[in-house]
């Protein structure tokens, strides 16, 4: 494969390339330089002397590379993944290579966002070239070093061979002369099958640091006269700071001051990041956080109505409304949807809906800040560094050159860390305390000063003719701050009177992405329905659907369709043949299917009920075409986790609301999976096509939930309807 | 504020704190052990288990005053050996089971302690011993499997 990009583009940013990515890299910044802290593994040491190849490479003229990972890493496992990426087209040794975090560096990087199963997908190409670029001039170097013609050398492993020559020299030796040269303007990637890093199962670079205790966390940083934070926020939403009274908590031991600040002041524009932003919010800063989290108790705050306070209830009561008189937005119309409903033979119609949900990464919202009269430095965990770094300029009125935010490992983030109000907050307090700080959330903080999963509700009507074919279709859902349909979806595509319309409900609760956003319920959802539909056409859940994908690849209705409907047949039937389907597993058994962030998934889940009745998930067959799959094994644990993740949230998950205030604020009354609820076995099988990889954070979860109920009715005898599911089941 | 001494990782930490400071918090923020994380505070999540006298406790719910008599021999993830090579360690790495990472010292420190009291334990016993540590990412099957590897290396 030949790639070709114009030089400026090349040093600078390459913008809008196919599509609209963002992924920059400039070499040419070649210098000597002693590394201030290189993160190492313990085994594997970069020189005191290297060379800086591009944004991403240093090399040791031992032939150590160093690879900067750009992008955030929060247990998704592009640290390990996206590295790999630049190591195999490089040709390097993976064993001689050291991963390192990049920090929020726009010149040499673009798009340093975790978010939207993208990182893989958006990073593929980029990436390669980056390696490959690198590797072109290390051989061009070589060239010139041993005066042979570039043409005639190869690359194994760090080494630029000559063979007829019998000549040999290192990456290392070469790296400080390949740094001087012309960038290629076109270079030559790899052909998959001669990949030897991708498709590798390859260990997670931090996994020695995790298992033995290494701060890797934003939590766990820890700076020189570094003071520490805390923050009180409005205990319900609706409610804005009045006042305080901080007399009692100044005079706590370690307690240092106490003091309001303002996140979003008049007149500075904000970023989408900040959306969920509380405006104002009591801050207190001390010498240890347990000093911190006590004496923030001791705070006596006056909190004023702004906007009137919402419970869950209430929201039930206003969706069903919407959803009965609502007027929504007819978001796609196919043929005739009422003329075919009202010649159907057979009408199915079923309600679905589900509760907020907060995200509850293990390691609370934290953040450190140092922010002084002109400069700043932030580090923490954090999706989204570029939009916190341009908030933090509007914020102080600096130049973003002034500012700098490093990216710790996270400890989760699910969609949470997106929303960077806990980096603003940080800086404000670093600013006002007039000394570096860490600020760190309660667990009930946490919980309770949300950016949500919206709550839900979606009504979905089929019509069957007498045949039991699917002759309409209509799904009409809101939620909180928006719908959750997605009308060019499945089964759009496969039905010739097709309807689907939105309708968003206003709320004074703050709601963001959280894994898969939407589709983290409408997959339920929708498959849930089409199971039922399938029973009432007399078929076979797997059957039907395959009838339906059969039409979309024959004779699509509309252009719009957002799928590919044999990539999403395929891993039907792929799951169906692994599951042994058409044989009897003795356990109940529900099937599911979604394509979302650019997977296709498909599972089989086999469930028992206990003698009280309790679902218990035996295993779960998942089959997956994400295209190349880059690290097999993190692939496996990123599908696993998913699964898990999906089944524990369908059962148990729910944050309700009573006055505007989270009846749930920690783990005692929020109830997440354990480890017996856990399914026994996952198998997971991928569908092999040397397609361009695609992401897997997320997919793996929404279809899940659709299996869940799916294999619940089989047990049962009932319906679900209705998240979380435990609401209507023993135990 | 009092003055206390505390043995952890088999060094004997002379600490200045109220008599009611989590554990947790002195060995974070005083002792600089950071592997030990903060969850939940109220002893739920299993995230900051450390082990007392080779036994998992929540170190978020235990008063330093409670911990500094009878020579309690207080051990976190950073001691739980050398250099990483504790069974459980092992077996982690083996079967890459971290995605985040954040709650694994935690399991890690409760699978070590189920070891310790069960060391050939059965899945039923491996459910309990490791129901009090959540973890988000859902790495449980996992953990499940490596928890066996480890009783294997151990026998």
């Amino acid at each position: 494969m030949s790639t070709h990009q114009t030089r400026r583009n090349f040093l600078k940013v390459s913008t809008a390339a196919g599509g609209g990515f963002l992924l920059g890299f400039s070499f040419l910044t070649s210098c000597e330089q002693k590394p201030a802290a290189v993160a190492m593994a313990p085994e594997l040491k970069m020189p005191e002397q290297w060379t800086q190849l591009n944004g991403y490479l240093k090399i040791g003229e031992n032939g150590v590379v160093t690879i900067i990972n750009p992008n955030p890493e929060i247990g998704q496992n592009v640290k390990t993944s996206m590295p790999m990426i630049i190591a195999e087209e490089l040709g390097v040794d993976w064993d001689n290579v050291i991963v390192e975090q990049g920090k929020l560096d726009t010149e040499n990087f673009s798009r340093q966002i975790a978010g939207g199963s993208q990182s893989i997908r958006q990073g593929w190409e980029p990436l390669r070239k980056t390696g490959a670029t690198a590797r072109a001039m290390l051989i061009a170097a070589a060239a010139q070093q041993l005066e042979v013609p570039a043409t005639e050398l190869r690359t194994e492993k760090g080494m630029i061979y000559h063979d007829a020559s019998g000549k040999s020299v290192g990456y290392g030796e070469v790296a400080s002369l390949a740094a001087t040269l012309d960038v290629p303007e076109e270079v030559e990637l790899k052909d998959p099958k001669d990949f030897t890093i991708i498709g590798q199962s390859t260990k997670n670079v931090d996994a020695r640091k995790i298992v033995t205790g290494q701060p890797l966390f934003g939590i766990d940083t820890k700076r020189e006269g570094m003071l520490y934070a805390g923050i009180v926020h409005p205990p319900a939403f609706g409610l804005e700071l009045k006042s305080f009274n901080a007399d009692a908590a100044l005079a706590m031991p370690g307690i240092v001051d106490v003091f309001a600040i303002d996140c979003a002041p008049e007149g500075k524009q904000l970023q989408w990041s900040d959306g969920p932003t509380v405006r104002k919010q009591v801050a207190i800063v001390g010498k240890s956080t347990w000093q911190v989290l006590q004496a923030k108790q001791a705070i006596e705050v006056e909190w004023e109505q702004t906007s009137a306070p919402e419970t869950s209830a209430g929201h039930k009561e206003k969706m069903a409304d919407l959803i009965a008189n609502g007027k929504a937005e007819e978001a796609r119309r196919d043929g005739d949807p009422e003329a075919a409903f009202a010649r159907a033979a057979k009408i199915v119609e079923a309600t679905y809906s589900a509760p907020f949900l907060p995200h509850n990464t293990m390691e609370p919202m934290n953040f450190f800040a140092h922010v002084t009269e002109d400069k700043a430095e932030l580090y923490g965990p954090i999706q989204t560094p570029e939009f916190l770094e341009k908030t933090i300029a509007t914020l102080f009125d600096m130049d973003p050159a002034q500012i700098e935010v490093g990216m710790s490992r996270m400890g989760g983030g699910f969609g949470r860390r997106l929303y960077g109000s806990f980096g603003v907050e940080a800086a404000l307090i670093s600013k006002a305390a007039g000394a570096p700080v860490q600020l760190t959330y309660s667990r009930e903080d946490d919980m309770t000063q949300g950016t949500y999963r919206p709550d839900y509700l979606v009504k979905y009507r089929a019509g069957l003719d007498a045949d039991g074919n699917m002759i309409a279709f209509h799904v009409r859902g809101t939620g909180t701050h928006g719908s959750p349909i997605f009308e060019n979806r499945f089964p759009a595509g496969t039905t010739d009177n097709y309807l689907a319309e939105k309708i968003s409900m206003d709320s004074n609760i703050s709601t963001g992405a959280w894994r898969a956003p939407a589709s983290n319920f409408i997959a339920g959802a929708e498959q849930a329905f089409l199971d039922e539909v399938a029973e009432a056409a007399g078929k076979d859940p797997i059957d039907f659907r395959l009838e339906l994908f059969d039409r979309a690849i024959k004779n699509p209705v509309g252009e719009r369709n957002d799928y590919d409907a044999e990539r999403y047949a395929g891993v039907l039937k792929l799951v169906r043949e692994k599951s042994g389907w058409d044989a009897d597993s003795g356990d109940a058994r529900g099937v599911a299917a979604y394509y979302c962030h650019n997977s296709y998934v498909a599972q089989v889940l086999d469930l028992t009920l206990d003698t009280s009745g309790k679902p218990q998930v035996e295993k779960v067959y998942c089959a997956v075409d994400c295209g190349i799959v880059v690290n097999p094994e993190g692939a496996l644990n990123q599908i696993e986790g998913g699964i898990i993740d999906g089944i524990g949230h369908a059962l148990f998950g729910q944050l309700t609301f009573t006055d505007g205030k989270p009846d749930q604020s920690n783990f005692n009354t929020y109830r997440l999976i354990r480890h017996p609820e856990a399914p026994r076995q996952i198998e997971t099988s991928f569908v092999e096509n040397g397609i361009a990889p695609t992401g897997l954070g997320e997919p793996s979860l929404p279809p899940v939930i659709g299996a869940l109920a799916n294999a619940l009715y089989q047990a049962t005898g009932e319906r679900v309807y209705d998240q979380p599911f435990m609401g209507s089941l023993p135990g | 504020m009092a003055n206390y001494t505390i043995n952890v990782n088999g060094k004997a930490h002379q600490v200045e704190a109220a008599p009611e400071t989590p554990l947790l918090w002195v060995i974070r923020d005083e002792l600089g052990y950071v592997g030990t994380k903060f969850g939940c505070g109220i002893g739920q999540c299993g995230a900051c288990t450390v082990h007392i006298d080779g036994v998992a406790m929540r170190s978020c719910q235990q008063p330093i005053s409670s911990v500094s008599e009878n020579n309690y021999q207080i051990t976190t993830i950073e001691g739980l050996s050398e250099n990483g090579e504790h069974p459980v360690q092992q077996a982690w790495l083996e079967h890459d089971v971290p995605q985040c990472g954040y709650c694994q010292s935690g399991q890690m420190m409760s699978a070590a302690s189920l070891l310790n009291q069960i060391p050939n334990p059965t899945d039923e016993d491996i459910n309990t011993g490791m129901a009090g540590n959540i973890c988000r990412c859902g790495t449980y099957t996992r953990i499940h499997a490596a928890v066996k590897t480890a009783a294997g290396k151990l026998s």
